[in-house]
């Protein structure tokens, strides 16, 4: 090696900041969820001492808190950080891989076609519960694989994909649309509840329905995160630094689709999720390293603020869909204008 | 380093369109190979070929004797680098973490980081001249330094052939020079085999240890730049009537196209190349 040894220690400053810069914004945003986590256990109607909170998590019986914090908020906020995390690390997969912010599952038309299965199942099969879920699963894998087959031919996927999927999405929201008009009184509030992303029906076999699926395939995707930055170059420059680019996309595709769709399935669409957190995440730690696991931690953030201040915030008691709906919107038209501005990628 | 990159009639296609036919190739080991031709001719498809960027239709591409699309594509990428046309560089990344990029296929999944591995970036940054830049965010480099930055991702990937699509595109002729030098340098000090697709035919003449002339999908000539730039040749690959002179600085061919206007009497500019076709410089109308 003949570089001096100056020149080397640039490269490792240069290097080393950037992730220390990273490595603490983590370790900020898990303080930040470990503290709204325990306010959400402690916090409502009654609001509960922290030390009644800690009795309850260490297994000891306190009246009324037993019951309210471990049996309703507990789950509650568990499913809220879990879900959030699916969608945030869903989203930014699709984001970074396809090098467009508005790649997210929530605009490409898969939240669309699991809300049109679980719709389906509710309405015209009068079905409930684990059918539901199951039905959104599968409807938003098939979803995917349908957009996949419609958008892979030949070259520039990426844009293709979005196109397909914005397609795909309007189709299916009339499909949605269409077995709203049809469902009967009682149906429609339940289809309406599902609709609008709730945590309020959080049990724990919701939450073994999204936890297990995540265990599963986040560790699959930081492997994977390697290989998606280098997607970021451009897909020629990827496969000449020994990217196999094809099953790359694919197995990409399919961990961030199963992600999304579990936890569609566990909560109903909790809308611009999946698309907020992978830009507010790379805002935070710039483009250094993976940009999964803040994504992750800013998604479980979001899902848990939004589903507060949809409790607490106002007179009435709004599903947390509502309030990232409240907030997606305007993010998307920033966006929008960004994009424009810039011309760039996420 | 004797790597030798070959093609064996290699045929390539996007979907049922014929791109490169049949063409068989093979890059002088540690030598600088020049490919030009007309547009859409196939010389970006050829490279994205024999880059494996591209599964052959027909034919091979041979790394050592070697298919290539047998062969684990991480284990290319240790002996064989692509530069594509203008590549894009992720938003807000920096120069340093750009180019460590291209240790991708030295490194295992979860390796860490060494010193070994910063002081080959050190060397790629200091050889391309931008380790001032080492901090700044890529975006804002002008293109010069920007296309340096990607050549010094190219090195950081240590390998013993580099192919580059047009590394001159959108630079001011100080920055094209530049950088043919630096690839001439790197070329000298490593014996990195070089081949590149340029536009700018008295640039590829001049950095072209062997030159290759592709029209329509094949080689039409290939050899040292004295035999390629004929006045015949370019008129068969651009269907361009020219003159070429020797270039007083370096005594290599140079192409002076004619077109239709400004041209004075011809017989003050000496013939140096015409080849020997009786028919040199008569050529159907261009398009």
């Amino acid at each position: 090696m003949s570089a001096n040894r100056t020149a080397s220690e640039t490269v490792r400053a240069v290097r080393l900041r950037g992730a220390r810069r990273a490595r603490l914004i983590v370790a900020g945003l898990a303080i930040a969820l470990v503290a709204l986590f325990a306010g959400s256990l402690a916090f409502g109607d009654p609001v509960y001492s922290p030390a009644d909170v800690w009795r309850v998590l260490t297994g000891q019986f306190v009246p009324g808190a037993s019951f309210i914090v471990g049996e309703l908020r507990l789950p509650r906020s568990v499913l809220a950080v879990v879900a959030g995390a699916c969608f945030g690390l869903a989203g930014v997969t699709f984001q970074t891989m396809l090098r467009n912010p508005l790649a997210s599952p929530d605009i490409i038309g898969i939240t669309n076609g699991a809300n049109a299965a679980a719709l389906f199942a509710i309405v015209v099969l009068g079905a409930s519960g684990l059918v539901v879920s199951l039905g959104a699963v599968v409807a938003g894998v098939a979803t995917a694989a349908l957009i996949y087959a419609l958008a892979s031919s030949g070259a520039a996927v990426g844009a293709r994909l979005i196109l397909v999927g914005i397609g795909i999405a309007a189709m299916l929201n009339s499909v949605t649309a269409y077995l709203l008009v049809y469902a009967n009184e009682f149906d429609l509030q339940r289809a309406m509840r599902w609709l609008n992303g709730s945590l309020n029906l959080a049990t724990w076999d919701g939450v073994a329905l999204v936890a297990v699926p995540f265990v599963v395939l986040a560790p699959a995707l930081l492997l994977l995160s390697r290989r998606l930055s280098l997607l970021r170059l451009g897909e020629d420059l990827a496969a000449g630094l020994g990217v196999p680019i094809e099953p790359t996309r694919r197995l990409l595709v399919l961990v961030a689709v199963g992600l999304a769709a579990f936890a569609t399935a566990a909560t109903g669409p909790i809308l611009f999720v999946a698309f907020m957190a992978g830009p507010i995440a790379t805002r935070l730690v710039g483009h250094r390293g993976s940009p999964m696991v803040p994504s992750a931690l800013v998604g479980a953030l979001l899902v848990l603020a939004a589903d507060l201040l949809g409790q607490y915030a106002f007179g009435t008691r709004y599903p947390v869909g509502v309030v990232t709906g409240a907030l997606g919107a305007p993010f998307l038209i920033y966006l929008l204008i960004r994009t424009q501005r810039t011309g760039g990628s996420l | 380093m004797t790597t030798t990159l070959t093609t064996e009639a290699l045929t390539l296609g996007y979907g049922d369109r014929t791109i490169v036919s049949d063409l068989s190739l093979s890059l002088p080991a540690g030598k600088i190979t020049t490919i030009v031709g007309a547009n859409a001719c196939g010389k970006s498809t050829l490279l994205r070929g024999m880059a494996r960027l591209l599964t052959p239709a027909h034919g091979r591409v041979l790394l050592d004797g070697h298919d290539i699309h047998s062969m684990p594509t991480k284990q290319v990428a240790r002996r064989l680098g692509l530069l594509p046309q203008s590549p894009i560089a992720p938003e807000g990344i920096t120069v340093t973490e750009l180019v460590a990029q291209g240790r991708h296929p030295h490194r295992r999944t979860f390796a860490r980081w060494t010193a070994a591995e910063d002081e080959i970036i050190a060397d790629a940054l200091e050889a391309t001249g931008v380790l001032d830049l080492a901090d700044r965010v890529v975006d804002e480099l002008s293109g010069g330094q920007r296309q340096r930055v990607w050549i010094a991702l190219a090195l950081a990937q240590q390998t013993e052939v580099l192919l580059l699509d047009e590394p001159t595109t959108f630079l001011d002729v100080c920055h094209q020079v530049e950088v043919l030098d630096l690839l001439t340098d790197l070329n000298r000090s490593r014996g990195t085999t070089i081949a590149m697709v340029l536009h700018d035919l008295n640039l590829a003449a001049r950095y072209a240890d062997h030159l290759v002339a592709v029209r329509e999908g094949t080689v039409h000539a290939q050899g040292t730049a004295e035999e390629v730039l004929t006045e015949h040749h370019v008129a068969a690959v651009f269907g361009l009537d020219a003159r070429i002179i020797e270039d007083p600085t370096t005594g290599r061919p140079m192409v002076l196209p004619l077109g239709r206007h400004h041209v004075r009497g011809l017989r003050d500019v000496s013939p140096v190349n015409r080849g020997n076709h009786h028919d040199a410089g008569k050529v159907s109308p261009a398009s």
